[in-house]
């Protein structure tokens, strides 16, 4: 049997493999950044009880293998006496890890941004978090595009570790496949270019984002 | 009594006395220049006068309340005294429109209608009706500054704070920001302006402040400071301003 016909029959499994890769990254990128404004705006902001515990928070997700927080999660949450899937198991550690580098990645652009700016609107009569929110973060987030895109495009590839927790995603339907058909080195190569075409569909999307919010003045593209 | 009373305030950075005891008062309708060498508090005051940076004692007191005060409404004190800064501060993510309708919005709570009204108006008022839609990038600094100040403007202040709005402006471009100013004084608003712009301080201000090392130092019209200044650190303050900028020495 040839590689494209055994590949033929599995194409339904690669199929779904590929669509939780797509899922776990998608849901992990949009609510790991949610997640990253209340950390990073704590860090930057907060009063020492907040800023301590989201520095806390980084520290210890930046400090720690990514695997290690999957099996502690995989493993840790049965142990209290709950059940959860594969999936959700994987997705909370990619959510959590990746809103602490989100954060961590934001925090540059809301370095560049002045301290004047803060004052300036503090002065037309603004609050401090309708500052941030109004004046610092739409500014920090243009900055911010460049390494947003780069944290999605490293989960895309982070999530082929899912497989070691039994989430069946692309890698893992392309190991499952390998040893069943013996076709190592086809599949590998095929799932690599795969993975390299849905990284530079997110690399497009981040130039159209930076295009759509072009202003005069916020020019990022020195910061790739 | 006074619009501004500004009572032995004494701000410190760290081990750094930049305020010592400074006290002046500001009439309505007066304008007042600082001037002074750098490093000495000037703009330090006027940022304790609206809060930006509190003042560890002494009292300020705008209209009758005590903007030092701990119960006092920073938001609306500040509603009420505008800034212009030296480096403009515009919001640049905003069109030139937008950031003067940003306080409009989200502090008077306009409508969308009122707010765009009057800050057309105010950008009118500065002359710059034919650049509303331009971010602040697309300007130039003297339109930026002009921008800056009708954003000050337009929440209706009782005060305007100038923290040396010409000093980083091109030479050719200060007189448009400085007959802005002028209009303004003219108008009868309450002017408190850091500036090395002697001739804008001659005609325009009621009295002159010299500082200098977190003190005031001599306080007078500009008749007499600029004619027989009694202090004799004020004499050689004005005299080199004269050497770099021209005019009369002592």
């Amino acid at each position: 049997m040839g590689f494209f016909h055994a590949l033929w029959s599995y194409l339904p499994a690669m199929g779904q493999g590929l669509l939780l890769t797509i899922e776990l990254t998608a849901i992990s990128a949009v609510v790991g950044f949610i997640m990253a404004i209340p950390l990073v705006v704590g860090i930057l902001y907060g009063n020492i009880f907040f800023r301590s515990l989201c520095r806390l928070y980084v520290t210890i997700v930046r400090g720690t293998p990514l695997l290690v927080q999957l099996f502690f999660i995989y493993f840790g949450i049965p142990a209290l006496g709950f059940r959860i899937r594969p999936f959700h198991a994987a997705l909370i550690g990619f959510v959590l890890n990746s809103a602490a580098y989100q954060a961590e990645y934001m925090k540059g652009g809301f370095l560049a941004i002045t301290g004047e700016q803060m004052e300036a609107a503090y002065s037309v009569g603004l609050s401090k978090w309708e500052s941030i929110r109004h004046i610092i973060f739409p500014q920090a987030f243009r900055f911010s595009i460049p390494a947003l895109s780069n944290e999605i495009i490293y989960l895309i590839k982070y999530t082929s570790i899912a497989y070691i927790i039994q989430v069946e995603e692309l890698f893992a339907q392309a190991k499952y496949f390998a040893s069943d058909t013996f076709y190592h080195l086809h599949i590998y190569l095929l799932i690599g270019v795969v993975y390299l075409l849905m990284v530079l569909v997110v690399t497009k999307g981040a130039d159209y984002l930076e295009k759509k919010m072009y202003i005069p003045g916020f020019d990022v593209s020195h910061l790739k | 009594m006074p619009l501004l009373k500004v009572n032995d305030i004494t701000k410190r950075f760290g081990k750094n006395t930049v305020l010592d005891g400074v006290s002046f008062d500001l009439d309505k309708g007066d304008v007042k220049v600082i001037i002074g060498p750098s490093g000495t508090g000037k703009s330090t005051l006027l940022r304790c006068i609206n809060m930006l940076a509190p003042p560890e004692q002494g009292s300020i007191y705008l209209d009758g309340v005590e903007v030092t005060g701990s119960k006092t409404d920073l938001y609306v004190i500040r509603q009420k005294i505008g800034m212009v800064f030296q480096h403009f501060a515009l919001f640049k993510h905003l069109r030139a429109i937008d950031n003067v309708m940003l306080g409009l919005l989200k502090v008077k709570k306009m409508s969308r209608e009122e707010a765009l009204k009057k800050a057309e108006y105010e950008l009118d008022r500065v002359g710059l009706s034919g650049h509303t839609d331009k971010y602040p990038a697309e300007l130039s600094g003297g339109q930026q500054q002009r921008v800056g100040i009708a954003r000050a403007l337009a929440m209706d202040p009782v005060l305007m704070l100038f923290d040396e709005p010409t000093s980083a402006l091109d030479p050719e471009l200060i007189g448009e920001v400085l007959q802005v100013m002028q209009d303004l004084a003219k108008s009868g608003m309450t002017m408190l302006c850091v500036t090395h712009e002697m001739g804008f301080a001659k005609s325009v201000a009621s009295e002159i402040i010299f500082m200098e090392s977190g003190h005031i130092i001599e306080q007078s019209p500009p008749s007499e400071m600029f004619t027989a200044p009694k202090n004799e650190r004020t004499k050689s303050f004005l005299n080199k301003i004269a050497e770099l900028y021209g005019g009369e020495g002592f």
